[in-house]
């Protein structure tokens, strides 16, 4: 059994709680206690329908107020995979949640009410789920059941969805025409959609293939945490040491040559430990150590990679923000902290070439600033070179973080694309 | 080895866990792991051990100890940490009460786990303690579903849910200032049956109140609590004679036990797999105070 991530963006309009409530119930993932809990809050509050958001809307404040504010976390499993969901709130006010919940995702959902059609938040979660690198997308056209079922209805959203999706590059994309609140198509086929031969919602997310999203071919180790035991009474144990991180790409094995940035000294792999046993291979995502040949001077925030494929080591780089402050504003000059790996360096925003408009793709280049959940092109000048790859080719390789250096707070995401 | 290089969800849980519990290490200068004895801690500990073999696990770990535990659970504590040699720090609830720090409730539901509050804090305090190792899970509560793994916590030691770090990718931002520290939970993704299955997986021992045994017990609630000198029992609440086991640890006073025959870890998998009921609504009382019991008691710097 592996894991789906999956990030899924709407409104309670959208219905998209009903939808994850219709995920958890129909394949009985909620508890007896916790359906009670959500119908007596219900009806306290003078509802005439057990209300499924309040399933997933976990703060004080997003039950008075009845929106979702924040990024929840919820966990299935079926026989087939175990799956987590990055439930995000979909208003434009929240763009930085749902950039947060897409940036580990598997797959994206986007929400379509089939009587309004595509509509600017559908098309603005569609560009975030691509700015992001989501390797798959749904589009779930949802309240069929208020269409009268219509094929119609469903092929016209999908031929405008797929007209826009050709200005993106979204992967792989999938059409699934549903009704959340009665249940068609979500973990069952319906029979009252026979026009439809494709896969129900769950069975796609249990089958969709997602092993080869990774990159298995540019080896790339950031070197977390040097393991020295210092143990004096142990022999075998005084000269250990052992690089330890987690695979950002390619595959490792024991006796491959590797290379070790900054110093571009090589050398051979001697032996990979994971959780303390030796293991032949190792890829992204694990967490392993490695065991070299040749003592070389390696410390955290280097970088392991293979001789004849090399990461950018970077000082310029160009990059796409999503900028995540109420507090500041991004402009030129502006200055900052950036993580990125295992590597934290300072920077300074040298140039904004555009701020992009999150619902019509429309680039404005006298943009002068960014502001909270707006989002635009950038070029950083680092303190540090950095090891980074595109984002495009590597989603951790080539994303990072921005944090304020007198506050502390993240307040932007970075995805590279161009280094150099 | 890996066909099409997949990895079980256990292996990725566990990578995952271990990348965290590795960037702490790295990045605090006074980390230490809360360790109560209960399952998930002893995960946590068995992830420490593995993320830095064969060095010994480079923090401390720390009990609050409410002074109303189960025996058994003090027992193994004590054990485990004298095997992995790692330095033990109980902050005690009693010495926070022997000092005025805090008042002991009363009355028929008097329970000490609030006061830990308070104990934990100052702990923190004491010890300088930048950031803490929690076993918290975000499918046990719903308050939890929307913490990050890196949960930042301010001078007081409130979460502010509502100003939260956004958290992508493996990107954790672990910068504070003085007297700010963070909280960390590497077993965010993990749920119930996860743990379970882990613990089989790895071979893990755990406390023999997991397992179901004969007990006294009286219903309260709903709940069946254990006969203990901590807990004033009513009239109308008789003891009588249970097959029982734990699926939370916690505080003699407000953790119940639930029917059961699994006496066996695959037993008990068996049954987690099958229960239609969460832990803590069937198994813990500091929860059903309200609808925001759990969100309320985080702010104030519970766990």
């Amino acid at each position: 059994m592996d894991i789906l991530r999956f990030a899924t963006a709407g409104s309670v309009d959208d219905g998209k709680s009903t939808l994850i409530g219709r995920l958890l119930y129909d394949s009985k993932s909620i508890f007896a206690d916790q359906l009670e809990a959500v119908e007596r809050t219900s009806r306290d509050r003078g509802e005439d329908y057990t209300n499924l958001a309040l399933l997933t809307d976990g703060l004080r404040a997003e039950r008075e107020q009845g929106i979702t504010i924040d990024v929840a976390y919820r966990y299935f499993a079926t026989p087939r995979r175990k799956f987590i969901i990055a439930d995000t709130p979909g208003h434009i006010q929240y763009t930085r949640n749902m950039v947060t919940g897409a940036s580990t995702a598997d797959l994206a959902v986007v929400l379509v009410d089939a009587r309004n059609g595509l509509t600017e938040q559908s098309r603005r979660h569609a560009f975030l789920a691509t700015l992001l690198r989501v390797p798959h997308m749904v589009l779930a056209v949802n309240k069929m059941d208020l269409v009268d079922y219509d094929v119609e209805v469903f092929e016209r959203i999908c031929a405008e969805f797929s007209a826009f999706a050709a200005r993106l590059q979204v992967g792989d994309l999938t059409f699934v025409p549903v009704s959340a609140l009665h249940g068609d198509n979500v973990v069952a086929r319906s029979a009252n959609m026979p026009w439809y031969d494709g896969p129900s919602l769950l069975h796609h997310l249990e089958r969709v293939h997602i092993a080869s999203d990774r990159n298995l071919i540019d080896v790339r180790f950031p070197v977390q945490y040097v393991i020295r035991p210092h143990a004096a009474t142990d022999a075998a144990l005084h000269d250990y040491r052992g690089y330890a991180g987690q695979v950002a790409g390619g595959v490792l094995r024991p006796g491959d040559e590797v290379l070790h940035l900054p110093s571009g000294f090589s050398t051979t792999i001697r032996a990979i430990e994971a959780a303390g046993t030796a293991v032949p291979e190792a890829f992204a995502p694990m967490s392993v150590t490695l065991l070299l040949n040749d003592d070389v001077d390696i410390s955290r925030g280097d970088m392991i990679c293979r001789p004849n494929n090399r990461p950018a080591a970077a000082q310029d780089i160009e990059a796409m923000v999503c900028w995540m402050s109420s507090e500041r504003v991004l402009a030129p000059r502006t200055r900052l902290v950036v993580k990125h790996t295992t590597r934290t360096v300072k920077a300074i925003v040298t140039d904004l070439h555009y701020r992009i408009d999150v619902n019509t793709l429309h680039r404005d280049e006298s943009a002068a600033q960014l502001g909270l959940n707006e989002i635009g092109r950038v070029r950083l000048r680092l303190t540090q070179p950095i090891f980074c790859d595109p984002y495009a080719r590597n989603r951790a390789t080539g994303g990072l973080i921005l944090i304020d250096e007198t506050t502390n707070a993240t307040i932007g995401a970075a995805m590279i694309t161009e280094a150099g | 080895m890996h066909p099409d290089y997949q990895m079980s969800q256990l292996d990725v849980l566990e990578s995952e866990a271990i990348h965290v519990m590795r960037e702490v290490a790295a990045e605090f200068e006074r980390p230490v792991l809360l360790f109560s004895g209960g399952k998930d801690s002893i995960v946590m500990l068995a992830l420490a051990e593995r993320a830095f073999w064969p060095a010994r696990i480079p923090f401390p770990v720390m009990h609050v100890d409410t002074g109303h535990n189960f025996p058994e659970v003090i027992e193994f504590r004590d054990r485990r940490v004298a095997e992995l040699g790692v330095r033990l720090v109980v902050a005690s609830v009693q010495a926070s009460i022997d000092a005025g720090r805090v008042v002991e409730e009363t009355g028929r539901h008097a329970s000490r786990n609030r006061l830990q509050t308070v104990t934990l804090l100052d702990a923190i305090e004491e010890h300088r303690f930048d950031a803490l190792f929690g076993g918290a899970r975000r499918d046990e509560e719903k308050a939890r579903a929307k913490e990050r793994v890196f949960s930042f916590r301010d001078e007081f030691g409130q979460w502010d849910p509502k100003n939260q770090r956004p958290e992508l990718w493996n990107l954790y931002n672990t910068r504070l200032h003085r007297g700010e520290h963070i909280r960390v939970f590497p077993l965010s993704n993990w749920t119930e049956l996860d743990i379970w299955s882990y613990l089989e997986r790895e071979s893990l021992e755990i406390p023999v109140i997991y397992f179901a045994h004969q007990r006294q017990v009286f219903e309260r609630d709903g709940l069946l609590l254990a006969d203990n000198p901590y807990v004033p029992r009513g009239e109308d609440e008789p003891l009588f004679d249970a097959l029982v086991r734990y699926r939370t640890v916690g505080d003699m006073t407000c953790t119940g036990a639930v029917s059961s025959t699994a006496a066996t870890m695959a037993e008990v998998i068996t049954e987690v797999a099958a229960t239609r009921i969460t832990e803590r609504g069937q198994t813990r009382a500091d929860d059903r105070t309200s609808e925001a019991a759990m969100e309320d008691r985080k702010r104030e710097g519970y766990f």
